[in-house]
C-alpha cells in the first residue's frame, strides 16, 4: 500500500472541503472495498477522509411511508434494526446476507451504493424499491443514480448522506451467492408499492444493476412466480466470467426472480 | 510520523505509526502480539480477526489510525492472568477444533462475537453461517463447529462445565 495523508474530519461540510481542496482525495466510510483495493495498489490516492467522525451520518429512522438509512449505517446494523426488519423485512433480511459478519461490521450503505459494484447487493434494493438518494447537494431517484459498472452519478466532491426506502407492500430479494464471496452472481429484488413493480437485477449486468421491465409488465398483470414463466432474460449486455457465462446468468435471473415473487408472497 | 494510542487487552498501548499502517501490523509488527495472523490479501479469510469496541472485525482490513482511542481484544487476551483458558479456547482444544491452528485466533475471536450476538442460542447450520468469514484449509469445520455449539452453553451459562468429547 502506498502511503497518504489521513484525515478524520467530524462533520460532513469539512468532509466536502477536503474533498473538494484535493482532487486526488477518497472519502472512505467502512473501508471494506477501498482497503483492498489500495493494498493491491489498484489506487492510489494523496489523502483518505474517513467518515467515520461523523456522528450526523449514523442512523435509521421510519416514518410513515418510508425507511430512512445514513450513509455510514453498517451492514450489521441495517440486519439487526427491529424498525427495518419491521417496515422492509426483505432489506434487514438483504443486509444480512452481504458477505460475513466481520464484512457487515464495517461495511456501509453509503460506500456500498457509490462504489456500485455490478455483484453488490445494495443497488439491487434501491432501484427496486426506487428509493432516493440524498447527498449533501441534492436528491437523486434510483433511476438516475447508477449510471454503469463502478459508475454513479456523484460529483467527485459530493458525499451520499442517507438513502430513502418507500414501504413497499411487498418485497422480496434471493440470491445467488458466489460460493467463495458470497457476492452476487444473480440477485433479484421484487417490489410491489408505491412505485409500481419494479424488479432489479444485480450481479448479472456488464453494466451493473438494472431494472427488469418485461418481467415489472408481466408481475404488474399477475403478481406470481407463474407469471414469469415465458419471460426471457436477453443475454446481450450481460456478464460472463469464471464463475458463470452469460447464458447461466440470463437463466439464474429467470430462476431467482421466481423465487423472489414466491416469497414477496 | 502519526501516533496512535489505544487500549489492547485492557491495558494502554500506543506506537507511531504510519498512516497506511494497518491494524494487523500494529498489533503484530509493532506491539508483538503475534496471536493474530494474515492468511490473504483480499479480506476473505478471517485469520487476523479482532475485536475493536467490542465487534469482530478483520484487523487485515483497518487502518491503526483508526484506532486512536479504541478497545481491542485480541487472541492474546481471552485466557485469564493465571492462564485459566476462555471457555471458546477450553472447547477447541476439548473438541480437537484444530489441526495446524493457523485459522485459530481468528476462529476463537468470531466465534465469541458470534455467540455473545447470540444470546438465544445458535443452532449448528447458525454457526456455519456465522463463520462464513472465517476458512479454514485442515480441519473440514466438523470439530470447531461442535466446540462453538458447546462453548455457547457455558457462555450463556446453561451449564458449568464444559460437556466432555466422546472419547
Ligand atoms: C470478503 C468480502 C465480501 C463481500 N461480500 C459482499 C456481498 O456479498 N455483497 C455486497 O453487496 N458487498 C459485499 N462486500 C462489499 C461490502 O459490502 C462493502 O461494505 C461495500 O462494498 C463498500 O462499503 P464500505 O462502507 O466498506 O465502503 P468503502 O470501502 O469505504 O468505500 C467504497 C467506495 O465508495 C466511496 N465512498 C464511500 N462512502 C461514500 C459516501 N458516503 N459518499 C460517496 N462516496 C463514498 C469510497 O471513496 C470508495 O471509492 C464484500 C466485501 C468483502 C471484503
Ligand atoms: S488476513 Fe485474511 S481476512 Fe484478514
Ligand atoms: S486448522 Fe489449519 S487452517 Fe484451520
Amino acid at each position: 500500500m502506498y502511503d497518504f495523508a489521513y484525515h478524520r474530519p467530524s462533520s460532513v461540510a469539512d468532509a466536502v472541503k477536503l474533498l473538494a481542496s484535493d482532487p486526488d482525495a477518497k472519502v472512505m466510510s467502512g473501508g471494506m472495498t477501498l482497503i483492498p483495493t489500495l493494498k493491491q495498489r489498484l489506487a492510489r490516492p494523496s489523502a483518505i477522509i474517513d467518515l467515520s467522525g461523523i456522528r450526523d451520518l449514523v442512523g435509521i429512522s421510519v416514518s410513515a411511508g418510508a425507511v430512512t438509512i445514513k450513509a455510514m449505517t453498517t451492514h450489521a446494523a441495517v440486519a439487526a434494526s427491529a424498525e427495518v426488519k419491521k417496515a422492509i423485512p426483505a432489506l434487514a433480511a438483504m443486509a444480512e446476507h452481504i458477505g460475513d459478519a466481520q464484512v457487515r461490521n464495517r461495511g456501509t450503505i453509503g460506500g456500498s451504493i457509490a462504489n456500485h459494484d455490478p455483484a453488490a447487493d445494495y443497488p439491487g434494493a434501491v432501484l427496486a424499491l426506487g428509493a432516493t438518494v440524498h447527498t449533501n447537494t441534492r436528491k437523486i431517484a434510483a433511476d438516475d443514480f447508477f449510471t454503469g459498472m463502478f459508475s454513479t452519478a456523484l460529483a467527485p466532491d459530493e458525499l451520499v448522506t442517507a438513502v430513502e426506502f418507500p414501504i413497499p407492500e411487498k418485497a422480496a430479494y434471493v440470491k445467488f451467492p458466489n460460493p467463495a464471496s458470497r457476492y452476487a452472481m444473480v440477485g433479484v429484488f421484487v417490489a410491489k408499492g408505491p412505485a409500481g413493480v419494479r424488479v432489479a437485477v444485480t450481479g448479472a449486468g456488464a453494466n451493473g444493476v438494472f431494472r427488469h421491465t418485461a418481467m415489472e409488465e408481466a408481475l404488474a398483470k399477475n403478481w406470481s412466480p407463474d407469471a414469469l414463466h415465458d419471460v426471457g432474460t436477453a443475454e446481450e449486455g450481460l456478464n460472463g466470467d469464471i464463475h458463470a457465462s452469460k447464458e447461466y446468468r440470463a437463466h439464474l435471473v429467470g430462476v431467482m426472480a421466481k423465487r423472489a415473487v414466491a416469497k414477496a408472497g | 510520523m502519526p501516533k496512535v494510542s489505544l487500549t489492547v487487552n485492557g491495558k494502554p498501548a500506543s506506537a507511531e505509526v504510519e498512516n497506511r499502517t494497518l491494524l494487523v501490523e500494529l498489533l503484530r509488527e509493532h506491539l508483538r502480539l503475534t496471536g493474530t495472523h494474515v492468511g490473504c490479501d483480499t479480506s476473505q479469510c478471517g485469520a487476523c480477526v479482532v475485536h475493536v469496541n467490542g465487534a469482530s472485525v478483520k484487523s487485515c482490513t483497518m487502518l491503526a489510525v483508526q484506532c486512536e482511542g479504541a478497545e481491542v481484544v485480541t487472541i492474546e487476551g481471552l485466557a485469564a492472568p493465571d492462564g485459566t483458558l476462555h471457555p471458546m479456547q477450553e472447547a477447541f482444544r476439548e473438541y480437537h477444533a484444530l489441526q495446524c491452528g493457523f485459522c485459530t485466533p481468528g476462529m476463537v475471536m468470531s466465534a465469541i462475537d458470534l455467540v455473545q450476538r447470540n444470546p438465544q442460542g445458535l443452532s449448528d447450520r447458525e454457526i456455519r453461517e456465522g463463520l462464513e468469514g472465517n476458512l479454514c484449509r485442515c480441519t473440514g469445520y466438523h470439530n470447531i463447529v461442535r466446540a462453538i455449539a458447546a462453548a455457547q452453553q457455558v457462555m450463556h451459562g446453561k451449564v458449568k462445565e464444559l460437556p466432555r468429547a466422546a472419547e
